[in-house]
This record gives structure tokens, C-alpha cells and sequence, in this order.
């Protein structure tokens, strides 16, 4: 019985020394270690795999940010060259068509009588977005590009205070413009609806050059193409701009890459294209600005570029008059 | 003249959060500011595998590509570093970043950014070395004393190393060997100075 018992103990303890011994298998633990973590671990590593960490701050359990490169390449190598482009480009061509066909002047003398087109209500509202629109087309497109040319010019001190006014005011006067631009595209729209009128006025294309007269009613074609790349463009501006507005929701950096990207594109192609509306609507048309200004237009110029609205304000006072 | 690089020696990582609390410590970052993190994957796994991360001072660095106010500059020893005066808080740096390094304190009205902070390799900043403007702004500059960074200093495993590239790989290198890669799994295409480690490689 004891003798069994001594036996049984004996054997444990040899099986206690041998064992380890066994496991060891004399590879050093380094050597052991370095079985893990393959060449499939560092795959899923690069493909953004997530993992667990102490860290508190957003999205700190990813270690390699994969998207990261594809926004840098996008926003550096695309966006910014072709906005350059876009926007140069676009100025380039209004300057060289002012200095070969000029001013679209008025075909007869003014008639001195003038008609309403914009209420006072209308001029506020595009004001109010107009100046919204070049303060922060300024203040982005110093934020794209300002580097490459402001930087230099300023100074460290001065560039510094420009940038964190250019941030600040993009920020904080970002979400009034999104209400004004609102507020016009519903107050608008009604008067942007195409129609067969526009379809002629395209094929003329829009009586730009020379002296033929396409038809337009109250809005032309050309007019009512910027409202519905004002409407598009300026829609998705917002909205990415808006998510990149307020980091405080927690979106997730791949989220605010895309919104960065829209919102840099949408808002290049929308500056350009308001070159042409500036164009137009101050040095290009003799007679525009002042339907803006002062709400009232002269019945010459009205007859010459709005000819159906015009009939229409006509037939309107006749039967207002009987 | 270095190149100085991080490298976070995966097989011998544990976990244990000694170099975050170094550098929390020795540059006395704000609340919520993480220069350092480590990160598990596959946690409780048997192979479970850590790496500690902070900004890796990149070569071709996407923080300073994308920077809208080009507040970054490189030192001659390769680091990464950011004048905080000029930066506004845009958060570019960050979407750019491979590692999210980049960090933002104190969420300011409608979660505005304060001025970006990240690691600086314990090289402190633009102002004058060890005044205190460069001690409350960026931390510590223990490069200037001729010392490496304290989250490597301090690392108990010497998992994670800093210091010149050439260097670093060296022990890398020579750990690699040891492990049972006869070439040392470098990369074919690596230099020395870029520290091109092919983890992929089969063992020779
Ligand atoms: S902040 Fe990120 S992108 Fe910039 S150097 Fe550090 S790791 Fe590279
Ligand atoms: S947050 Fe600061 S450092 Fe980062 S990209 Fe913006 S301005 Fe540059």
C-alpha cells in the first residue's frame, strides 16, 4: 500500500521534471515567439485592420489609415491641379472674350422707363448669399492653394492670423450661407422650370456673339442653368461642408475625406461658373446689374434680353388698367 | 546628420502601456491627448500580437503634404515637427495620416479643433530649445540634450527603438536573424536608410 502510494509519487515527480523540458523542446522563446504574427497579420495590418487600445481618442484601435493616401493623392493630385485649371481657366477665357467681343450693349437707346424684376426681399437674399459666396470662396480657396502663394508674400506672422481668420470665417459664416442659399433655391425655383423657350435659346447659344435675340421669358436658358448648378453643386457644398463643420458628431476620418473631397470639387466648379455670372451680370451686359441693385430694369434692356417677360409685364399693366 | 525612426518590435511588445505613460509623463501632454498609443490585435488569441505607434516621422510625410497652412517642417535628423502658431485645427493632418497620429484637444463650441499636437520625437518644437514656450507647447526636447526619446527609453521589453535608422535596423536586423530568417527578411527592394522590412518573407 505505501510502497504503491511512494511509487505513484515518484512517477509525478519525475513527469513534473520532464515535462517541461519536453515542452521546451530547446528553442529558445524568442525563437518560438517569432511563429506568430505572419505574413497575414501584417496583410490585414495594412488593410486597416482594427484593433484593442487603452486609448480613448476616435478610431485609435486602427492602426494604419488606409484611406489616408487615397485623399491625399485625390485632393493634392487631382482636385487641386484641375480647380486651378477650372478657375484660372475660366477667368482666362472671360478676359480674353471682354477684350474681343466687349460689352453686350444695349440695341437701342434706354427708354427711361423702367419696370420691377427684383423685390427688395429677392436683392436681400442674393446679397446676402453673393457676399457669403466670395467671402468664403476667398477664405477656401486660401485654404487650398494659399500656400503656394500667400505664404511667402505674408510672412510667418501675418500668414499665421490670415489662415485662422480664413478658417474661422469659413466656419462660422458657412452654416448662414447655407440658409440663404436655401431660402433662394425655394423662392427661385418656380422661375427656373425649363421649357421649349430654353431649347431655343440654347441652340442660338443664347445670342452671345453677334446680334441675334433669342426669346426668353423672365429667366433665360443660360440663367437658369447656373440656378440648377447653384441648386446641385451648392446642395452637396453644403451638406459636405456641414459634416466637416461640426467634428463633434463623431464622424469618422473616412467619412470627413470624402465630404472634403465634394465639397472641394462642388465648390471649384461653383466659382468658376460664378465667374460667368459675375461676368455677365456686371461687365458683360450693359443694363444687368442694376435689375440687382436697384430691383428695376429699363424696358429697353428688358425687351432686348427677357422679351416674353416682357410682353407678359405689358399685357399684365393693360389688364390691370381696363 | 540622422534619420530618425521609431520601430515597435511586435514580437516582443507586451502590452504593457509603459512607453504611453513615458511620454504622457515626460512631455506632459493635456487630457485626451494620446501621442502614443499601443494597439492588440487579436487580443486573448494566442496570437495575439501588440504594436505601440505614435507619428512615425515619415519620409514623404502626407501631414505636411496636405497641411493647408504648411506649418510643418522636417529637422535635419529626419523628424517630423509643427509650429503650432500657425496651425488651425483643420484636422487634415489627421485624415491624411497613416497612423492617427495627429491629436486634438479641448473640443472647443460646435467641436472645433484646437491646435493639432502629436509626437515630436521628443525634439520639443520651432521655439528656442528648453524656453519655456517650447516645454508648454510641445513637451519635452531631449534631442537637443543628446538623448532619444523617453517612450523607447523606457520601453521594458525594448520592443519599441528609436534613433538613427541605420541603427535601429541593426538590432532589428540581428533579432530577425536570430529568429530563424538567414537573410533577415529585408525587403529586396529596401535601403537601410528606410528600414524596408518585409515581414512576408518566408524564412529562409
Ligand atoms: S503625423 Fe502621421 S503623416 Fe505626419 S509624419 Fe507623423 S506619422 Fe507621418
Ligand atoms: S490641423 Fe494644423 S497641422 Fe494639421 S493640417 Fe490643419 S493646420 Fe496643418
Amino acid at each position: 500500500m505505501q510502497i504503491k502510494l511512494l511509487l505513484k509519487l515518484a512517477a509525478l515527480l519525475i513527469s513534473l521534471i520532464i515535462l517541461p523540458v519536453k515542452a521546451e523542446d530547446s528553442v529558445p522563446s524568442e525563437q518560438r515567439v517569432a511563429a506568430f504574427a505572419g505574413a497575414e497579420y501584417w496583410q490585414v495590418i495594412r488593410q486597416g485592420e482594427n484593433g484593442t487600445t487603452q486609448s480613448s481618442t476616435a478610431e485609435a484601435g486602427n492602426l494604419i489609415n488606409v484611406q489616408g493616401d487615397y485623399w491625399r493623392y485625390w485632393r493634392n493630385q487631382w482636385i487641386t491641379p484641375a480647380g486651378a485649371f477650372a478657375v484660372g481657366g475660366t477667368l482666362g477665357l472671360l478676359a480674353i472674350f471682354y477684350l474681343i467681343v466687349g460689352q453686350k450693349k444695349l440695341d437701342a437707346p434706354r427708354s427711361g422707363n423702367t419696370i420691377q424684376r427684383w423685390s427688395r426681399l429677392d436683392r436681400a437674399n442674393h446679397w446676402t448669399v453673393a457676399i457669403l459666396f466670395i467671402i468664403l470662396g476667398i477664405s477656401g480657396l486660401s485654404l487650398l492653394y494659399g500656400k503656394f502663394v500667400l505664404k511667402s508674400v505674408m510672412g510667418d506672422g501675418l500668414w499665421a492670423s490670415y489662415m485662422l481668420a480664413c478658417k474661422l470665417a469659413h466656419n462660422y459664416l458657412g452654416p448662414l450661407f447655407v440658409l440663404g442659399l436655401l431660402l433662394m433655391i425655394l423662392r427661385w425655383m418656380k422661375h427656373n422650370v425649363f421649357n421649349r423657350t430654353d431649347l431655343t435659346w440654347f441652340i442660338k447659344g443664347g445670342g452671345i456673339i453677334g446680334n441675334a435675340h433669342p426669346s426668353a421669358g423672365y429667366m433665360n436658358g443660360g440663367e437658369k442653368i447656373w440656378f440648377w448648378l447653384l441648386t446641385l453643386f451648392g446642395i452637396a457644398v453644403c451638406v459636405s461642408g456641414l459634416i466637416l463643420d461640426f467634428p463633434n458628431f463623431d464622424q469618422v476620418r473616412n467619412t470627413m475625406q470624402w465630404a472634403n473631397l465634394v465639397h472641394a470639387a462642388g465648390s471649384l466648379i461653383l466659382i468658376a461658373a460664378s465667374l460667368g455670372h459675375i461676368y455677365i451680370g456686371t461687365l458683360g451686359t450693359e443694363g444687368a446689374l442694376e435689375g440687382m441693385t436697384t430691383g428695376q430694369v429699363d424696358e429697353t434692356w428688358a425687351k432686348q434680353h427677357h422679351d416674353l417677360w416682357y410682353q407678359e409685364v405689358k399685357a399684365r399693366e393693360a389688364k390691370d388698367t381696363v | 546628420m540622422a534619420n530618425m525612426k521609431f520601430l515597435c518590435d511586435s514580437k516582443r511588445c507586451i502590452e504593457c502601456n509603459g512607453c504611453v505613460t513615458a511620454c504622457k509623463n515626460e512631455n506632459e501632454v493635456e487630457w485626451g491627448v494620446n501621442r502614443r498609443r499601443v494597439v492588440t490585435v487579436n487580443d486573448g488569441l494566442p496570437d495575439e500580437t501588440s504594436i505601440s505607434v505614435a507619428c512615425m516621422h515619415c519620409s514623404d510625410a502626407p501631414c505636411m503634404a496636405v497641411c493647408p497652412t504648411d506649418c510643418f517642417y522636417k529637422t535635419d535628423d529626419g523628424i517630423v515637427l509643427h509650429n503650432k502658431d500657425a496651425c488651425i485645427g483643420c484636422g487634415y493632418c489627421l485624415f491624411a495620416c497613416p497612423f492617427g497620429a495627429p491629436q486634438f484637444p479641448s473640443k472647443s463650441s460646435f467641436g472645433e479643433r484646437g491646435k493639432m499636437d502629436k509626437c515630436t520625437f521628443c525634439a520639443g518644437g520651432p521655439e528656442e530649445d528648453h524656453s519655456p514656450e517650447e516645454k508648454a507647447k510641445y513637451g519635452a526636447n531631449r534631442i537637443a540634450e543628446g538623448k532619444l526619446p523617453m517612450c523607447a527609453e523606457m520601453c521594458s521589453t525594448k520592443a519599441l527603438l528609436a534613433g538613427d535608422a541605420d541603427k535601429v535596423s541593426d538590432i532589428f536586423r540581428e533579432r530577425v536573424i536570430y529568429r530563424g530568417h538567414a537573410d533577415g527578411a529585408w525587403a529586396s527592394n529596401g535601403s537601410a536608410e528606410e528600414l524596408a522590412y518585409d515581414a512576408a518573407q518566408p524564412k529562409a
